[in-house]
């Protein structure tokens, strides 16, 4: 370890150097270290995670595909991973109010839907798994600790500053003050997930969005049930769209029963959304009440609470995945396949492909990993994704029944090769329209028995954040919120998001101002992603804060 | 003088972790749930750590007695600044009795001036460890501690009792249990972390030092707190004495 003072603040910073630092322990950060150190057992890998530990920070539905996972270890089975319920039963409902139509012949009509051969797991248990794998390859896996800043040399990342610790709530330092290190690499990976943050420093530094559509995304909320044995069904899988979404939102809910008695319930609205009255929260606790829906946590207990935005814009919005010093992977980049609602098995796959551009890189001793590119073009992941292209856009460009229909002809007719890109022409957050152009949504009390309110949603989520530590989520300007936020579109923030983080006040002196109850936030990055005029910033903060999703998430 | 210090550490269910009793109504879920070193026990070891900086010892020794996962608490322990870390691995369930025993069969091995630990795990809230070791190995024993200062052989501790603060001198070697607000924690840097991973950790199979580990108690049945009625907002002094009175029926 050396010592270097080259910061801007000029504050003495200890310094260690790996081959490859990567950022996050999702499944794309865990299979690249992975895959790095199958491929060349001599190379340094150093992977951080914000989470206090590895799968603290994971949520997904989820249903995997096990794809990836038996390309990066042929032998999964006899290694214990903890794909224990394969899919048994497969149901995919169009919602009226009272009523549920199932789709038929689902495996023909939407092929993508298939899930026959694949696996509800807990991702955040995965996760655990994955890791207990890489740190067997010697990987040195580092949780509890953010990567807060680009380590930039020449014109390179150069690795990564991790946050520092003990400053409190007015900036200063704490007794306890330790100051952020520099992990200094020839290669970095970030696999940070939907809206990474620095993955967005990346991006913006190397310009890797040129010429390409902006990135849609959706926000995944999730709870955890426990439900009576002899309702259990393992390998039950059920979506649903239509109600109580409008025809002109996209998005819809989730139920598998896996584990032990566990039910993974959970609701994707896509970001998208145009009405500002609208809460993806209570859209996602009034679907329990649906007859198709209600009987299944009927005598059950809710165990967990999580939510996370996913990227839903496929190759359209893919940026440039690699530039001078590293790559981007997984869903910071944006791999996810969105009709297939999966991004596990896309995340591993471009995690590994990432880790063989790296190891080109390093051999030949460049600075870019260029045949990232060139690697992924030749893959299953870009053919898969190059199918499904089309479809999430014609959602948004149609509405729901005429996305429907168009996505059963691409797929049947044209099997995902028409010869028609559909493009994502807008940013989630420029979608709004005014409030008072918007109808209201009147959504029902919860019964604190089937539904809940945000307060005793977040309880459950286990988070962790010291309050004394400067707030993560920032207003570039706090001016803008009451002439924008507030006037134009009745504060959208106190809707959207999952935590009940933003609250719309009034002060002494009857002036409207946004409170931030910062210590609520369960990282899902909805603010960063749909506030109007992107003037909420998310950082991370303090390393371990956050949620602690325990297992089954 | 310089001596070694003792802190043995558990390895327990997050602080920030709202438990959940298991299905079979036994216990609380702990599989798959964030596991961290007992509050107290950071404590404590904050204190070993600060009595060697200060030069009252020589190095800090941490034990922990459980499953192979202990010894994540134990690199922690050594990340914020433990010399060494022993593991006493077992998968059994142990009981404060079974615990204090081990541990004295440890302070006869490694022979500390002092035993620093938590006062009580925040999982099954005991109480008892500490007091049942200081007892078997026949040292004095100082429970509750808010400050220790060493001198002349002997410990100063400041014990938190009810309505003020109780000073009692213990003479060494002598078992301290930490209570809240003797220090606050350090963090574990990352370099600290690092570093952590090359430092000595010993496992021994609780079974072959020789104590007998047999519960002696068995648990009937684990089940959460009833929920609590939501409350009411009185108008006057008079309305709640009457609530009291006539509903509450208290007074």
């Amino acid at each position: 370890m050396t010592q270097s003072k080259i910061d801007d603040n000029a504050i003495e910073r200890d310094e260690m150097a790996f081959d490859v630092v990567i950022v996050g322990g999702g499944p794309a950060g865990l299979s690249a270290a992975i895959h790095l150190r199958q491929k060349n057992p001599e190379l340094s890998v150093c992977l951080l995670d914000k989470g206090s530990e590895i799968g603290a920070h994971i949520v997904s539905g989820a249903v995997i595909e096990p794809r990836a996972l038996a390309e990066l270890f042929p032998d999964w089975k006899e290694r214990g991973a903890p794909l224990n319920t394969p899919v048994s039963e497969e149901k995919l409902l169009y919602l009226t109010e009272k009523r549920a139509i199932s789709v038929p012949a689902l495996h023909v009509l939407m092929p993508q839907m298939d899930n026959r051969g694949n696996y509800v797991i807990s991702l955040g248990d995965f996760c655990r798994w994955l890791a207990e794998q890489a740190e067997a390859l010697g990987v040195e896996i580092y949780p509890g600790f953010a990567a807060a800043q680009l380590h930039i040399q020449e014109g390179r990342v150069a690795g990564i500053i991790t946050g520092d610790m003990g400053i409190d709530r007015e900036g200063k330092h704490k007794a306890d003050f330790t100051p952020g290190m520099i992990l200094s690499a020839r290669q970095t990976i970030f696999a940070e997930g939907a809206r990474g943050s620095l993955s967005a420093d990346v991006i913006a530094q190397y310009n890797l969005r040129d010429g390409i559509d902006p990135q849609t995304y959706g926000l995944g909320i999730k709870e955890v049930w426990e439900i009576p044995k002899e309702k259990h069904r393992p390998g039950f899988v059920q979506h649903s769209f239509g109600w109580p979404l409008d025809a002109h939102t996209y998005g819809g809910a989730f139920l598998y029963h896996f584990g032990e008695n566990l039910v993974s319930y959970g609701f994707v609205t896509a970001l998208d959304y145009s009405n500002p009255w609208l809460s993806p929260f209570e859209e996602m606790q009034r679907t329990k009440t649906h007859p198709a829906f209600r009987h299944h946590f009927e005598g059950g207990r809710r165990i967990s609470y999580g939510a996370r935005a996913l990227s839903e814009g496929g190759l359209q919005s893919l940026p440039r995945p690699s530039f001078p010093g590293g790559v981007l992977t997984g869903d910071c980049a944006g791999f996810l396949n969105m009709p297939k609602i999966k991004g596990t098995h896309t995340a591993m796959k471009s995690g590994m492909i990432a880790a063989d551009a790296v190891l080109a890189a390093l051999e030949h001793d460049r600075a870019e990993a260029q045949s990232y590119q060139d690697l992924l073009r030749q893959s299953w992941l870009w053919s898969e994704l190059h199918a499904a292209r089309n479809i999430r856009p014609a959602f948004s460009k149609w509405g729901m029944h005429v996305g429907a229909l168009y996505s059963g002809i691409d797929s049947m007719i044209f099997r995902g090769n028409a010869p028609w890109t559909l493009r994502h022409p807008h940013a989630d957050n420029t979608t709004l329209k005014p409030a008072n152009k918007a109808p209201k949504i009147a959504y029902p009390k919860p019964d604190d028995i089937i539904t809940f309110d945000r307060t005793s949603s977040v309880f459950l989520s286990g988070i962790s954040h010291d309050e004394n530590q400067p707030t993560h989520l920032k207003l570039r300007n706090p001016a803008i919120w009451n002439d924008v936020n507030e006037t134009r579109y009745a504060s959208p923030e106190s809707r959207y998001c999952p935590a009940g983080v933003y609250e719309a006040d009034t002060r002494e002196d009857g002036e409207k101002y946004l409170r931030i109850n910062a210590q609520n936030c369960v990282h899902c990055k909805s603010c960063d992603i749909k506030d109007p005029q992107q003037n909420i910033r998310w950082c991370p903060p303090e390393g371990g804060s956050g949620p602690n999703y325990s297992s089954g998430m | 003088m310089t001596m070694k210090v003792l802190v043995p550490v558990k390895r327990v269910v997050d602080y920030n972790i709202k438990p959940r009793v298991a299905a079979d109504g036994r216990g609380v879920e702990t599989q798959g749930v964030k596991m961290s070193m007992n509050p107290f026990d950071e404590i404590a070891l904050e204190e070993a750590i600060r009595l060697r900086e200060k030069g009252h010892a020589s190095s800090v020794v941490v034990v922990s007695i459980g499953p192979q996962a202990a010894q994540d608490t134990l690199r922690t322990a050594m990340a914020m600044g433990a010399d060494q870390a022993i593991l006493v691995r077992t998968d059994a369930a142990l009981e404060p009795l079974a615990v204090a025993n081990l541990l004295k069969v440890i302070v006869e091995r490694e022979n500390p001036g002092l035993v620093s630990m938590g006062k009580q795990a925040i999982d099954d809230d005991m109480n008892a460890t500490g007091q049942i070791l200081a007892a078997k190995l026949g040292w004095p024993q100082a429970t509750f501690a808010s400050q220790v200062k060493i001198h002349d052989g002997k410990a100063e501790v400041s014990r938190e009792v009810d309505g003020g603060i109780e000073v009692v001198n213990v003479s060494l070697p002598a078992v301290i249990t930490a209570d809240l607000r003797l220090n606050e924690p350090r963090y574990a840097s990352l370099p600290n972390i690092m570093k952590a991973r090359k430092k000595p950790l010993e496992t021994l199979d609780a079974e072959s030092l020789g104590v007998d580990l047999t519960p002696r108690l068995k648990v009937v049945n684990v089940s959460e707190p009833p929920e609590r009625q939501a409350g009411v907002i009185v108008e006057t002094v008079d309305e709640l004495v009457h609530k009291l009175k006539t509903e509450a029926k208290v007074l």
